[in-house]
């Protein structure tokens, strides 16, 4: 189903974190905002949710640690044990610097990967930004109608109001989730 | 629209008053501008010339690396007594430089220091080409390099075979392997919105193609951002104990052998810091030369070149003290072999690699605590030089020191490299000055994303300027 979306274009960070407030206060529909850097204060004003990354990784960090540790005493002590120096062949504090090691690199491309997979980042996408200038210097408000309040003609003027630049119309389709 | 002034701050009041993090009032289209020019214009005559010099270097190692991979390691001057020496001072003097990169992306990052963005891109960039250069020594060091492979826990034919994880050289093929892993990583998810910069911004096509497809769809959406902040959070607190790991693993190489001067528990720490001392000394030296080469003076300014000048006096300070506990723990442990390794370091025949590591780390340093050296580019650029000499002959102090006279007079030997060491390293500096060259060429040097991002925090009271750099809404200057 289609519907209409209204592109606001904001030259400021300032500007749109307004813009942002003031539609949400009206009820409505912000679907994404766009800009050339990151900025705590646009993600607050638009509430997005805490994301569960850190959980993911906390998560692949752990089992790869505890994979590690299974598999240097199995080596070690199990399946091949050698007497090394004298030392007990389940050396447990040797085991230490691998096993950390081993952590951070489970969680860290857990880290990556998650953040690839929930973000739909591969190589070769096709992109479509919906303004142009967003990886440079503009900032974008995509708005949605919902419902018979969203009037274009009002709230294009809002956005006029609140220090928007352009302002387009455009259907869902065009207009990347 | 209100008319502004903005007058040059003088060098002399540059540690008085706050200082700008990025010079001249730019906007942000002109920094992507700015940080894009040397990748879209022709490099400078002075870029080629350090290019070619890089490479005479890397051809030069490369000849050395393949003559003694042919011959053997009886190229190298080590002998029965002195059986590490070049090769694993090489390798922890790399290792170190890598230190600094991370310690300005991750360490940095998580302590809020908004000066890190101008510089962080080029540190990690440092880091990896600095992990590359370290992880050749130990590879050739083994003498049969074809069999690296072995120090990987790997299913084999030869039966249940496995590698010794209470060994330090499987600990530090561990923590180099992840150390590159997760630095690489951070430097390309941090280089992920540059990337669709390029994309969308540069001239040439073949450039937007490469920096699209890299780019992996980025739109800058804040639902993408939101995230993309929080792994990069994430890398930087798992970085962070990381870098501190890896060199601790490096000094426990020496700390868990039987052997004075090594056998110290102050070695990961004392590790710690002359890594970051090191690797501090060798990012102000490349970024002097960047901002120079890539005309960044307006991003790199004085105010990063201060901050960093102020962590060399800082770990300069660490690393004096642990020379000196080193000589206090030898004297007061009552172990004769102790007393006369730290002796013979001092008075031996290596007493001038000691007195010059001395100097070059501890005294010289010190000149950055007056203001006035701290704020000339021409002096830190020295000053760093002598803290790259010293830093390298810290570890050649350690470990040759530590061997050449050991337990029995009937052993003591000296050691002098050969031409193939010297070779060899000389052909170190050749691949990480010709990859930081051509970093500095294809891809840009300054995080232009994060740069943006603390462009408001830049000028106090005042918001950036319009899209031809014209302050807007100026309440205070």
């Amino acid at each position: 189903m289609s519907s209409r979306r209204l592109i606001g274009v904001f030259e400021n960070e300032e500007k749109t974190i307004q813009a942002i407030e003031a539609s949400r206060q009206r009820g409505y529909k912000v679907v994404d905002v766009f800009g050339p850097h990151g900025s705590h204060e646009i993600e607050r004003a638009m509430a997005l949710s805490p994301s569960r990354i850190p959980w993911v990784v906390f998560a692949i960090g752990l089992l790869g640690a505890g994979l590690k540790v299974w598999f240097e005493f199995w080596t070690t002590a199990q399946d091949w044990p050698l007497n090394v120096g004298g030392k007990p062949f389940n050396s447990l504090p040797a085991f230490v610097p691998v096993t950390f090691e081993v952590m951070v690199l489970f969680a860290a491309v857990s880290a990556v990967i998650s953040f690839f997979i929930v973000c739909r980042l591969f190589p070769g996408k096709k992109t479509q930004v919906p303004v142009e200038g967003i990886t440079d210097d503009r900032f974008a408000l995509v708005l949605e109608q919902t419902d018979s309040r969203f009037d274009v003609a009002v709230v294009a003027r809002l956005l006029f109001t609140l220090g928007a630049v352009a302002v387009r119309e455009q259907l869902a389709e065009e207009v990347p989730a | 629209m209100a008319d502004i002034a903005i007058s040059p701050v003088a060098a002399s009041t540059l540690d008085s008053a706050p200082r700008p993090l990025i010079e001249g009032r730019r906007s942000l289209s002109q920094v992507t501008r700015d940080v894009l020019a040397p990748m879209e214009g022709r490099p400078t005559a002075l870029w080629f010339v350090a290019l070619a010099a890089s490479v005479t270097l890397l051809g030069l190692g490369a000849t050395a690396v393949t003559y003694e991979i042919a011959t053997g390691i009886g190229t190298w001057g080590l002998n029965r007594t002195v059986g590490w020496a070049f090769d694993i001072t090489n390798f922890v003097f790399w290792i170190g430089i890598g230190h600094a990169g991370t310690l300005i992306s991750a360490i940095l990052f998580l302590l809020r220091q908004r000066w890190r963005t101008s510089v962080n891109r080029a540190a990690e960039a440092m880091t990896i080409f600095a992990v590359m250069c370290a992880g050749i020594f130990p590879i050739i060091h083994t003498g049969r390099p074809w069999f690296a492979y072995w120090m990987m826990p790997y299913p084999n034919f030869r039966g249940p075979l496995w590698v010794n994880f209470r060994s330090p050289l499987v600990w530090d093929f561990f923590a180099i392997s992840t150390y590159f892993t997760v630095s690489a990583m951070f430097w390309y998810i941090g280089l992920l919105p540059d990337f669709a910069t390029i994309r969308d911004k540069s001239a040439s096509w073949w450039r937007r193609k490469i920096a699209g497809f890299l780019s992996l769809g980025w739109t800058g959406s804040y639902r993408t951002w939101q995230r993309y902040e929080v792994v990069y959070l994430m890398l930087a607190g798992l970085g962070t104990p990381l870098v501190i790991s890896v060199h601790t693993i490096v000094s426990w190489d020496f700390a868990t052998a039987v052997m004075p001067g090594w056998h110290a528990t102050i070695f990961p720490p004392y590790f710690v810091a002359g890594a970051i001392f090191s690797g501090m000394a060798m990012v102000l030296t490349l970024m002097i030369i960047a901002r120079k080469l890539m005309r960044l003076e307006n991003y790199i300014t004085l105010r990063h070149l201060g901050a960093m000048c102020k962590l060399v006096i800082a770990t300069s300070g660490i690393v004096g003290l642990a020379y000196a506990t080193e000589f206090f723990t030898a004297m007061y442990s009552g172990n004769q072999y102790e007393q006369f390794v730290f002796a013979n370091r001092a008075l031996g025949p290596f007493a001038w690699a000691y007195w010059v590591m001395v100097a070059c780390n501890v005294i010289i340093p010190q000149l950055l605590w007056f203001p006035h050296i701290r704020t000339r580019v021409g002096a830190i650029f020295a000053i760093s030089l002598f803290v790259n000499v010293g830093m390298w002959f810290e570890r050649f102090v350690i470990i040759v020191t530590s061997l050449h006279r050991d337990f029995l007079p009937s052993n003591w030997s000296s050691y002098a490299p050969t031409r193939i060491e010297v070779a060899t390293l000389l052909g170190s500096f050749g691949l990480f000055f010709t990859c930081f060259l051509l970093f500095c060429r294809f891809l840009p040097v300054i995080a232009v994303a994060e740069v943006k991002g603390v462009l408001k925090h830049t000028w106090p009271h005042s918001q950036v300027g319009d899209r031809d750099g014209n302050p807007v809404e100026v309440q205070h200057v």
